[in-house]
């Protein structure tokens, strides 16, 4: 399933905000969840905040990296990074490290509208025929694909979360307007995602 | 007589900095080995040094220390990272340069690009030291971790030509 050979001009344009709702839903565990800057994080904190999440104000495209390095601190937890197009393109190279380095209890969901929403909606290259779960697989990621509607998504999820990875979806978006903003105040959130984790009591 | 990248590895170890990320160099090449051949440290190379600063960054906050190797032009690329991310959220990522463009440089782009880390490091109000000394090695890494770690803030230590012998014509 996870290898399905799905391009990105089939996949389904779907919800941010309600595919985000879906994987938080599923999340029973403890799971971490690392938020790109963006409306991919912005919907991640309208989805109800969660002390196990953390959520970037800068750094973009370092997703996936942070992620990476909360999951091998703590192997036995499951790690996502919530990513968008314009970020990982960014960070293009951090899925070659993930590959290499087989780290087991991390997902990447990239969120691809196609555009730099939050800038005012200029095309990014995927907008414009890059297809990331084809970079993905390239750079070593054998378990990429790209979620072709919402059961699908929920299925890659129960997948990603039962077996060992590293996994990388991608999901279309549309152009929704996120449905909140994420609090200012970094200490804080960083504060809050260690105790989440456990690192601090 | 211990070398530079002895001591660097022990005093790493000895601050429990378990996770080694890195853009190779050819001065740190010696601590890059020593470190591999240690199977106490997690060590591997990534595409870019952003990306090894946000590994780091993750794992302090997963509760594992972490250090980033990397020569003085992959310094010029973290400002933005260290500026957005290390800093505000108080994350003590540490970072280790091997410095060049001075001393017998050869090459006129690192020479310029060496010229603006220290000013970088100072805008941002970032603790950094030059080790020159073999003698001074361990105290200086050894007390930077510590305040780091103490303060929550990121640090760097610079490998002078002086301690390493840099990499000359």
């Amino acid at each position: 399933m996870i290898n399905a050979a799905t391009t990105r001009d089939q996949a389904k344009v779907m919800g941010r905000f309600d595919i985000t709702k879906r994987l938080v839903a599923k999340l029973q565990h403890d799971e971490a969840v690392i938020g790109g800057i963006g409306h991919t994080n912005w919907d991640l904190w309208a989805s109800g905040r969660r002390p196990q999440n953390f959520y970037m104000l800068g750094s973009m495209g370092l997703a996936v990296p942070i992620a990476m390095g909360v999951a091998l601190a703590q192997p036995d937890r499951k790690v996502f990074a919530l990513e968008g197009d314009g970020s990982i393109l960014m960070q293009l190279g951090s899925l070659a490290t993930v590959a290499h380095q087989k780290v087991r209890n991390l997902a990447i969901v990239i969120m691809d509208n196609g555009i730099y929403q939050i800038t005012g909606g200029q095309p990014t290259a995927t907008g414009l025929g890059t297809d990331v779960v084809a970079i993905a697989r390239g750079a070593g990621l054998a378990q990429a694909a790209w979620a072709t509607d919402e059961a699908h998504f929920e299925a890659l999820m129960d997948q990603a979360l039962a077996e060992p990875g590293p996994f990388l979806v991608g999901v279309r978006t549309d152009e929704q307007k996120p449905f909140g903003q994420t609090e200012r105040d970094p200490p804080q959130l960083r504060d809050r995602f260690m105790r989440g984790l456990g690192v601090k009591t | 007589m211990t070398t530079w990248w002895e001591i660097v590895r022990d005093v790493l170890k000895r601050n429990e900095v378990k996770l080694v990320t890195y853009v190779p160099d050819n001065v740190l090449n010696p601590l890059i080995k020593a470190i591999h051949a240690d199977s106490y440290f997690n060590a591997f190379v990534t595409a870019r040094e952003e990306e090894a600063l946000g590994i780091v960054a993750g794992a302090w906050m997963g509760g594992m220390r972490g250090i980033v190797l990397m020569q003085t032009s992959g310094f010029a690329t973290l400002p933005n990272a260290i500026a957005s991310l290390a800093l505000p959220y108080q994350i003590p990522v540490l970072m280790m340069v091997s410095e060049r463009g001075t001393l017998g440089e050869f090459n006129v782009g690192q020479a310029t690009v060496a010229r603006t880390m220290r000013p970088v490091l100072d805008a941002m109000g970032m603790e950094h030291h030059t080790m020159t000394r073999l003698d001074e090695a361990d105290f200086i890494l050894d007390r930077t971790i510590r305040q780091a770690v103490t303060t929550q803030q990121p640090a760097c230590l610079i490998l002078s030509p002086l301690l390493t012998g840099g990499k000359a014509p």
